[in-house]
């Protein structure tokens, strides 16, 4: 049965696993993360941008359409989330912006900033989308300051005809102010870099970098799997925005996310999966000195529990946008959707997805049929 | 009602105009020289003839490095509905997000995707994969535009949607309307024949180039033939769906054709304007100023563009105004106060009914829902004030208008020469002809952004026409974030673009690579 509220989970489940396949490609914001400090030499350095170079415009796509999905099937989010956490969205766009010229222009003659600038551009990148990212992702368990009340179009209310009103100055910087926040915010920013580790393992015929990136793998691992505990626990144990199936009414419930889980145990199945999954690609890793397969684990195993993750923010009655300002005013997968029509049709649309997933991985295999060294670089026609 | 402030609104639009307007310096190129090196590229795979191949990779080379800042301006665009224009973003978002969402979903992957083969595929995939790739990749880039434009032209002409009073939003009923709505298709075919000709100028100005500095001669003669051919046929199009245009525009704002033509006062048998100059010191529409210091016209031009008919009444701003002009369908269009009282009846009807529904008086919410209803097609009318606030720029759409139009028939002029110069096998000899190629092109960029001048600034005060006007679809934010975000991303952008156009000129310079290692064994 094709219900209203089954599209509503449905294309809360799309936007979810759009998440969570953002979170793995972000691996390429990782490695550029590390471009000075895991590269030696110029070599070395020339060969990192070209084996993340290659994968670069499947992030970026994906982030795009992550926006336009959810556009489409939340708009509400978009014009609340967007228009009022207005500082935060618009560093990440700014960042995004200088990360996509930076392989094309970086290495050509007369590219005017010089080839370090555009490395420089990469290394932003980097830190601040991976960060900034588990920020804004964080606000959805910690929530944000503002009000919705589609009366203002009308001029019922008194602040003028915006219907989404932020109601913190800072617009969006104020979520740096919460502890929680930056544990995501560094939990994805550290679990990139693990990624970009063992991509980097997976990828690279030059035995030294290799190396190098297993010991990245422990180095950045490490702290990721403590950000991560100490924002699950926190987040498991905090108060989380409930609400009444009936009536729409928002309120505080005692370890919200944890009673989701237990209510949901295939979801909470998933994500316990999902979890094991990525610890044992970071460990077989780190104790087999031969193993390189570690991205696959880790990167499926990212996706997952980054899905599972979301859907618990959104599904068993939660509130997946919430305000802390006024309680009411929460995003609910109900409140902030579009119209069944819309839904439905994006919904035809989206059976294209495993067509475009299939393309995405022939080409993928195609290009990397075997591992990137130096000399692919000297007859490749279009090395960075 | 207190809206918000002018200055917020003004910068918004600026934001999101420069932005738009750099973003349309690459998209053009890409869709144009990517259909260009495509079919260099099929040559190249039919006749094994390896000079076309080099011929190709030059041009893709140069289509990449475009691409790349075609991308980064991009994603700020998409983005900046939601950041800059909230209340938009809610108020039509369950129309205008679908196409976004497809375009991401169909279009970008498979560009993305397969422009990947064709960079590094070149020694990995066989032929005829890597020349299905290439295709494949301004095929997304082309699908891109047209789902893009699809959201643009509902912006224009709002269909196959009906308003909500409990959601408070505009929701889709008929998908296939917008896709198929005929302004959308037009708007298509005209973008993208504009990023076409574009491409051909630019091939052609290159080419032309290397005549000058007689040199990589070879090159320059496939590109140019290309090029010529392919331009002359897209400019010739350009013309006819510029004429589309013209006519959806007529039917749907006729405001935005009062501005093109600077025609204040509507007449039957109406000309077009062919050259003009506007008076400045015509500053309202109903001051009396004649609007023009001269003109020439095209005698009954624009009844017959306009409205297929040599003979129909063209309305001017001051018709638009006041109303009560005649029109083909026998309706009398209302004036300016009256579809404003119209729109504040709407607006207050709406605000009733939540009232009533609030307070479960439903007999009640039903008669102002009835209200709201007959009114709604005037809903945004009661945002505006007075009625200078519907008329859009007329200098800068008038002007913009006749250039971009001039340009257009220049390039069907000057591509027809080259193609008969190059088929004779002249133009190599032909030195001034050279400099025309290389110096027009310019022109193409100039015309390309002066198009979306006129369909944006043209359009305004409207986000949707009618429906919602910029000062009520705006985010709540200081003016002086917005004020920084646009420096930001003007700054920027401007480095970029000089990066760019330096790292062009470098490559251009080198030339194509016959020399080159890369040839398959």
């Amino acid at each position: 049965m094709i219900t209203y509220s089954f599209l509503q989970h449905y294309w809360w489940f799309i936007i979810s696993l759009l998440g969570g396949l953002l979170v793995f490609l972000l691996f390429v914001q990782g490695g550029q993360s590390m471009l000075f400090s895991l590269s030696k030499t110029d070599d070395e350095k020339r060969l990192l941008v070209n084996a993340l170079g290659k994968k670069w415009e499947y992030t970026f796509t994906t982030l795009v359409t992550f926006g336009g999905a959810f556009f489409a099937s939340f708009p509400l989010f978009y014009s609340t989330s967007f228009g009022g956490a207005y500082w935060v969205w618009m560093l990440l766009l700014f960042c995004f912006t200088m990360q996509a010229v930076s392989y094309e222009f970086q290495s050509k003659p007369g590219n005017f900033l010089g080839k370090k600038t555009y490395q420089v551009f990469l290394f932003i990148n980097g830190v601040l989308g991976t960060f900034l990212l588990g920020v804004a992702v964080a606000t959805f368990f910690t929530g944000s300051e503002f009000s919705v009340n589609k009366g203002n179009i009308a001029g019922l209310g008194a602040a003028g005809p915006v219907i989404s009103q932020w109601q913190n100055p800072l617009h969006g910087l104020e979520a740096l102010f919460n502890l929680r926040n930056w544990m995501l915010g560094l939990t994805v920013l550290f679990l990139s870099r693990t990624l970009a580790a063992l991509f980097l393992v997976n990828r690279l015929d030059h035995p030294a970098l290799e190396e190098r990136s297993r010991k990245y793998v422990l180095y950045n691992g490490l702290p990721f799997v403590v950000f991560f505990l100490i924002f699950l626990i926190w987040t498991l144990v905090s108060e989380g925005y409930a609400v009444d199936p009936a009536t729409g009414a928002i309120s505080m419930e005692k370890m919200k996310y944890l009673n989701n889980l237990i209510e949901m145990p295939v979801i909470m199945a998933f994500f316990v999966l999902g979890v094991v999954a990525v610890l044992y690609g970071i460990i077989a890793t780190l104790l087999k000195p031969k193993y390189s397969k570690g991205i696959w684990f880790a990167g499926i195993g990212t996706v997952v529990t980054v899905t599972m993750l979301l859907l618990v923010s959104g599904y068993n009655n939660t509130a997946y946008y919430p305000s802390s300002y006024d309680l009411q005013s929460s995003l609910t997968i109900q409140n902030s959707s579009s119209s069944e029509f819309t839904l439905s049709v994006m919904a035809v649309v989206s059976l294209l997805v495993p067509f475009v997933l299939a393309y995405i991985f022939y080409a993928w295999r195609a290009l990397e049929k075997k591992r990137l060294s130096l000399q692919d670089l000297e007859s490749d026609g279009h090395a960075y | 009602m207190e809206l918000l402030s002018t200055s917020l609104v003004t910068w918004s639009r600026a934001q999101f105009a420069m932005t738009a307007a750099y973003h349309w310096l690459f998209v053009p190129l890409t869709l144009g020289l990517g259909i260009i090196m495509a079919i260099m590229e099929t040559v190249y795979v039919r006749t094994g003839d390896e000079k076309w191949k080099h011929t190709a990779k030059f041009w893709q080379k140069i289509f990449g490095i475009n691409f790349a800042i075609g991308v980064a301006t991009g994603i700020i665009l998409e983005f900046q509905f939601g950041t800059n224009w909230s209340n938009y973003s809610w108020f039509v978002g369950d129309i205008f997000g679908a196409p976004l969402a497809i375009e991401g979903i169909v279009a970008f992957f498979l560009e993305a995707t397969f422009i990947s083969i064709m960079f590094f595929g070149w020694n990995r995939v066989s032929k005829k994969t890597h020349l299905t790739s290439t295709w494949l990749t301004i095929i997304g880039a082309t699908l891109s535009a047209l789902w893009i434009l699809i959201a643009n032209a509902w912006m224009q002409y709002p269909i196959g949607m009906k308003f909500n009073p409990d959601t408070v939003r505009n929701e889709m009923y008929d998908f296939w309307a917008i896709v198929t709505s005929p302004v959308a298709i037009n708007k298509f075919f005209h973008s993208v024949l504009s990023g076409w000709g574009l491409g051909a100028a630019f091939v052609t100005a290159i080419g032309g180039w290397y005549l000058i500095k007689k040199r990589n001669v070879d090159f320059a003669l496939k590109s140019i033939k290309v090029g010529a051919i392919f331009g002359l046929v897209s400019f010739v199009l350009l013309a006819v769906t510029g004429d589309g245009s013209g006519y959806q525009v007529a039917q749907k704002q006729p405001m935005k054709l009062a501005a093109m033509e600077g025609l204040y006062e509507g007449k039957q048998g109406a000309g077009l304007v062919a050259i003009g100059m506007l008076n400045p010191a015509k500053k309202s529409f109903d001051d009396g100023v004649d609007p023009y210091i001269f003109k020439i016209e095209i005698p009954k031009l624009l009844s017959l563009m306009g409205y297929r008919d040599i003979n129909a009444f063209v309305p001017g701003i001051k018709d638009i105004v006041e109303g009560g002009y005649p029109t083909k369908s026998g309706e009398v269009p209302l004036s300016f106060e009256e579809k404003k009282e119209r729109g504040q009846k709407a607006i207050e009807a709406l605000a009733n009914y939540q009232i009533a529904k609030k307070e479960g008086r439903d007999a009640d919410a039903a008669n102002f829902q009835k209200t709201l209803e007959e009114n709604y097609a005037y809903f945004g009318y009661g945002y505006l004030d007075k009625p200078e606030d519907l008329v859009p720029n007329v200098p800068l759409t008038f002007y913009t208008f006749h250039l971009m139009v001039v340009i257009g028939f220049y390039f069907i002029l000057m591509f027809a020469v080259v193609w008969y110069f190059e088929h004779k096998n002249k133009i190599q000899n032909t030195k001034w002809l050279q400099y025309v190629a290389l110096w027009s092109l310019p022109l193409a960029y100039l015309a390309s952004q002066f198009g979306w001048i006129v369909a944006e600034v043209g359009r305004q005060p409207w986000t949707i026409q009618d429906i919602l006007p910029v000062n009520a679809a705006v985010s709540s934010l200081e003016t002086s974030s917005v004020v920084i975000t646009f420096a930001m991303f003007a700054l920027l952008f401007t480095v970029l673009l000089i990066a760019e156009v330096t790292i062009m000129v470098k490559q251009i310079k080198k030339g194509p690579d016959y020399s080159d290692n890369n040839i398959e064994a």
